[in-house]
């Protein structure tokens, strides 16, 4: 009953049984928030983390955060690692296969900006927003598995604020500044993020 | 055997060439071009040698006009490691295979073929073994550009 009072609802009991009233939009998008299945792939060293993260000590299950081995039956992509500019088609196609509503989080420094490969590198991808939209970009490197939750409950908060029926407000790909001619991150929700700018976990809620 | 032997070991073989210590590593035997792979297979069948293990080979880039490769060996029976320099001309590096008498040397030749664009007659599969298949030029070389490439400012 706890679980009950916390729903922005109205319970009228009646002879029969008791009739729920709520929004469409608080249950589908509980829905879908409370099931995100992420796709089981990883790049580079940020992969240790998420499976520290899916392992039992932080426990990824309770968010009810499931690994799926096929693109197919997955609602959330996480970039984990260092994206090189071979692999990055893959990835592009990866995504392409994923059904819609899809999301996107881009864990560490290389998938926001090349992180320490920004320098003196030919092969990495500067920023996985290139080819991909990128809904929540979680810092660090790699960045700790509570950075990584923090993050997830971001995207979550973010799906709660769906509204069901109108098109989502999609993160847009990364374009350059011809007044800088520097990459800047373009998104409806936070503004700009210089590639350089550091955000912190505890940031995330805000910016997203 | 000590490289300083080796050198002995394999001018008294080839009487016809010059067998010098590497002035920048003393580890190292300069051996001609026209060597290869005789030299190699030499060490590897002689009983006084018997180099059955191949370690790697590699490349050092020498900007304007210089190529070196580098092989390594080791012998599993006399427990002793010798490493040969291959000096190319950098414009249009080349030399013989040498992957039909170590295996192994199959991939470090493909990488070197990727990343310095050393060209291996006789080598049976030679494709690029890091880059993309379309990819352009040889990343290693010091004078390599890449748009992507971003310098780091001093």
């Amino acid at each position: 009953m706890d679980l009950i009072k916390k729903i922005p609802a109205y319970v009228e009991r009646i002879p029969n049984g008791g009739i729920l009233m709520t929004g469409l939009d608080w249950v589908l998008n509980n829905a879908k928030a409370s099931s995100m299945w992420y796709m089981l792939f990883g790049l580079a060293c940020c992969a240790i983390e998420l499976m520290a993260t899916g392992a039992s000590r932080y426990d990824f299950d309770r968010l009810g955060m499931i690994f799926r081995a096929t693109p197919r039956q997955t609602d959330l992509m996480i970039v984990a690692g260092t994206l090189t500019l071979k692999m990055a088609p893959r990835v592009k196609l990866l995504y392409e296969q994923m059904p819609d509503p899809k999301y996107v989080i881009a864990m560490g420094g290389c998938t926001m900006h090349g992180g320490p490969f920004y320098h003196d590198s030919y092969s990495v991808l500067k920023g996985v927003d290139k080819i991909i939209p990128v809904d929540i970009h979680v810092a660090g490197c790699p960045p700790r598995p509570e950075a990584l939750m923090n993050g997830c409950i971001a995207l979550q908060d973010l799906i709660r604020g769906e509204k069901v029926g109108r098109k989502r407000d999609r993160p847009g790909l990364r374009h350059i500044d011809p007044a800088t001619n520097l990459p800047l991150l373009v998104r409806p929700d936070t503004g700009l993020i210089r590639p350089n700018q550091i955000i912190m976990p505890d940031q995330l809620r805000v910016l997203s | 055997m000590t490289p300083q032997e080796f050198a002995k070991h394999l001018g008294a073989n080839y009487p016809d060439h010059q067998f010098e210590i590497d002035p920048l590593n003393e580890n190292c035997v300069l051996i001609p071009l026209q060597l290869v792979p005789q030299c190699f297979e030499l060490l590897r069948d002689d009983d006084a040698t018997q180099m059955d293990y191949f370690d790697f080979s590699t490349c050092v880039d020498h900007p304007p006009d210089r190529l070196d490769l580098v092989y390594s060996m080791y012998s599993t029976v006399y427990k002793h490691r010798i490493q040969l320099k291959v000096v190319l001309d950098r414009q249009n590096p080349c030399v013989p295979t040498v992957s039909h008498l170590w295996v192994n040397a199959n991939w470090n030749e493909r990488e070197m073929y990727d990343l310095f664009g050393v060209f291996f007659p006789g080598h049976k599969d030679l494709r690029r073994l890091m880059m993309p298949d379309d990819w352009e030029g040889h990343p290693l070389r010091k004078d390599y550009a890449h748009p992507n490439l971003v310098v780091r400012p001093d």
